[in-house]
């Protein structure tokens, strides 16, 4: 059964989400992008560099893997990898990147600044910054710094500036608060790159599309082998940018099921814990209208997850409103699940992946047991694990 | 519409007078501050008070405003606070009161429940810095059903063709805000206001203009007065209160009121 899906509508709402919850400081740059974002779509010129640059540059097509050992241990389903931590810079973000760099070129940007949470936004964005010889500022959380140094010194070895940011929580809601208002102050000469399917539209729109390569590649790597049609995706969920990516080209597709896997930090019965769209009520932050982790009082609460990346109270509002309409199932994982998850797919495949995708691969434990031998799941290998290595080590005893 | 705020800007037009809006988180330093503080400056030349609501993500402001919105939630400062602090004020005061927020918390508390309330407290007006025209449908709507001002606010980025839906959007005033970026710079106005400010009387015919961000001065006021209705501040008043840590901040602000005051008078 196909129906079709038009979301978000022309002022960016998918449903009742999204929207455009910004100062009136920004409005113009809104405009000015959405106009440039919509004219690049028909300018060829602007379309074969995009392409190009995911070729040669990033490394496109990722290889859709098929994983033997992990699909022997189950003896259920067949599972795919679909191998984005092979994209230079180790993860999904770099595919955004390359898009939103190209429209700060058009527009006629000459700063760019970014927020990231576990880094591989900021990597990502001091990559192609330093590539079209762009200046580039990335806000992140001090408490991220920490965990995820190796990246603080790629972008810094790349070039850009690292602001770390101590208020609240010092992770990724507070480094977007910052870039956001690094924004509001310089908005006339610097574009924001915004690393996830969040902020104001046409932020989620056009990060979407930009991700949903991930999806239509998949969709060609499995009819190769003569799929006409994955049975279930799963894929993490932080903003969202690589769930989306994935599930998109997949939407009208109803025999597909999609499942994104949210951080249930400590556990989803503690404060402690990132499981937006399973514990949280629609709010504003950042920009849009979408589910929130919020007290009664409407303030936002802090997020918690050992993965950075996953660590942030909000969440695309796409998701929301795939939430609602029940398209999309969302479930959660601890940290200590995507912990064994890490060492699993490590010693079973051969892959180190990073502790947000870990997350993805720990529900597969829940999954695979309800699919049968003609099945088959693709799980979203948004990147890699060597910046986590710190954490991982000592999380798990390793001497 | 007619209410407190009309009033008092239509006295100030017919008088020549500039008008002055103070901005004050509400519950910051302390929750039983909030209305000694109002009455200080009222006593000290203020026309219309603004209360801030703390919210913990305000994207708008810069560190003063950051800090007292935080020291206000640890204070427990709700929104149900902040009506109680309105009805204090209220039980000696005339003043025109304004809530100044972002949209999140209001939503939380239900968007016409809070119109409601905030009318029958006696709130005149409201700011939500994260609510353009083009997502303030149902705000808009409620508060207008509750003789509430939606103020809205003009950036030196808006078109002019921008400034005329937010003139048509607002009611009491509207909200020019002085310079991209947040709010708390201290470091004198943009070089560019005035010419701002005119493009702003020329498309903005319906209300008043009150300007605000980034003024801290008697002389600041003095310089914008020819160019606006009004003017807001709001970080340089808090500061001096977070400045005097131990000490009486009274006198203070008291001096500080009188001095923009005088700025606006001296034209
Ligand atoms: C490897 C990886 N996967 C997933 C995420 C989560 O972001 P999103 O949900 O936007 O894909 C991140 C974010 O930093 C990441 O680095």
């Amino acid at each position: 059964m196909m129906k079709s899906y038009t979301q978000p509508d022309i002022r960016g709402h998918f449903g009742k989400y999204g929207g455009k919850y910004v100062p009136e400081t920004l409005m113009f740059a809104l405009q000015e992008l959405e106009d440039a974002y919509t004219g690049a779509k028909n300018d060829e010129t602007f379309q074969n560099e995009y392409h190009t640059l995911l070729a040669d540059f990033a490394g496109r097509p990722t290889p859709l893997y098929f994983a033997s050992r992990l699909t022997e241990k189950y003896n259920r389903a067949k599972i795919f990898l679909k191998r984005e931590d092979l994209c230079h810079t180790g993860a999904h973000k770099i595919n955004n990147v390359i898009g939103q760099m190209l429209l700060a070129k058009k527009i006629g940007k000459k700063r760019i600044i970014a927020e990231t949470g576990a880094g591989q936004h900021g990597v990502a964005t001091a990559t192609v910054a330093a590539k079209v010889g762009l200046d580039c500022i990335v806000y992140m959380g001090r408490e991220d710094t920490r965990r995820q140094e190796p990246n603080v010194n790629r972008m810094k070895l790349l070039g850009a500036d690292i602001i770390p940011v101590d208020s609240g929580t010092q992770t990724l809601k507070d480094a977007t608060n910052e870039a956001i208002r690094d924004w509001v102050t310089n908005v006339r000469d610097t574009f924001y790159v915004i690393g996830s399917v969040v902020g104001p539209h046409p932020y989620p729109m056009m990060v979407r599309d930009f991700q949903s390569v991930i999806g239509r590649e998949t969709r060609e790597q499995l009819s190769q082998r003569q799929i006409s049609s994955p049975d279930y995706l799963v894929a993490c969920v932080g903003g969202g940018s690589n769930s989306i990516g994935l599930f998109y080209p997949f939407i009208e597709n109803d025999s597909v099921t999609m499942i994104g896997v949210e951080a249930a930090g400590y556990g989803i019965t503690t404060q402690q814990h990132a499981a937006t769209l399973t514990l949280g009520t629609p709010g504003v932050l950042h920009g849009n209208l979408s589910y929130l982790l919020q007290d009664a009082n409407g303030q936002v609460m802090p997020a918690h997850s050992i993965s950075a990346g996953l660590d942030y109270p909000g969440v695309g509002p796409e998701h929301s409103y795939l939430k609602d309409t029940g398209r999309v199932r969302y479930e959660s994982v601890t940290d200590a699940e995507s912990l064994d998850a890490v060492r699993e797919l490590s010693q079973l495949e051969g892959i180190i992946p990073a502790l947000e995708t870990a997350h993805a691969l720990a529900y597969l434990r829940t999954l695979l047991p309800d699919t049968t031998a003609g099945e088959t799941v693709v799980v979203n290998l948004s990147g890699r694990g060597e910046k986590d290595l710190g954490t991982i080590f000592k999380e798990l005893h390793y001497t | 519409m007619n209410n407190r705020i009309h009033k008092i800007l239509n006295t100030c037009r017919k008088t020549n007078r500039k008008a002055l809006s103070i901005f004050i988180t509400a519950g910051f330093p302390g929750i039983d501050a909030t209305p000694s503080i109002v009455k200080t400056l009222e006593k000290a030349g203020a026309d219309i008070i603004e209360l801030g609501i703390p919210f913990s993500d305000p994207l708008a402001d810069g560190p003063t405003i950051q800090h007292s919105s935080d020291s206000a939630i640890k204070n427990g400062v709700t929104i149900t606070t902040v009506f109680d602090i309105v009805a204090k004020i209220r039980r000696d005061s005339d003043i025109p009161i304004v809530l100044m927020g972002y949209v999140n918390p209001v939503m939380a508390y239900g968007m016409e429940k809070f119109m409601k309330t905030a009318a029958t407290k006696g709130v005149d007006g409201l700011i939500v810095p994260d609510i353009p025209v083009e997502e303030s449908g149902e705000y808009r709507e409620f508060a207008l059903h509750n003789n509430l001002a939606p103020i809205f606010l003009a950036a030196p980025t808006s078109s002019d063709e921008r400034l005329k839906q937010i003139d048509a959007a607002s009611e009491g005033f509207v909200y020019c805000v002085s310079l991209t970026g947040v709010t708390g710079k201290t470091n004198g106005l943009s070089d560019n206001v005035s010419g701002y400010l005119k493009r702003c009387k020329k498309c903005i015919t319906h209300n008043p203009i009150l300007v605000g961000f980034g003024i801290s001065s008697g002389k600041d006021a003095h310089d914008l007065a020819p160019h606006a209705d009004g003017i807001i501040v709001g970080s340089a008043l808090i500061k001096r209160i977070q400045n005097q840590r131990n000490g009486d901040y009274y006198p203070e602000i008291n001096a500080f009121v009188r001095d923009l005051r005088e700025g606006l008078d001296n034209n």
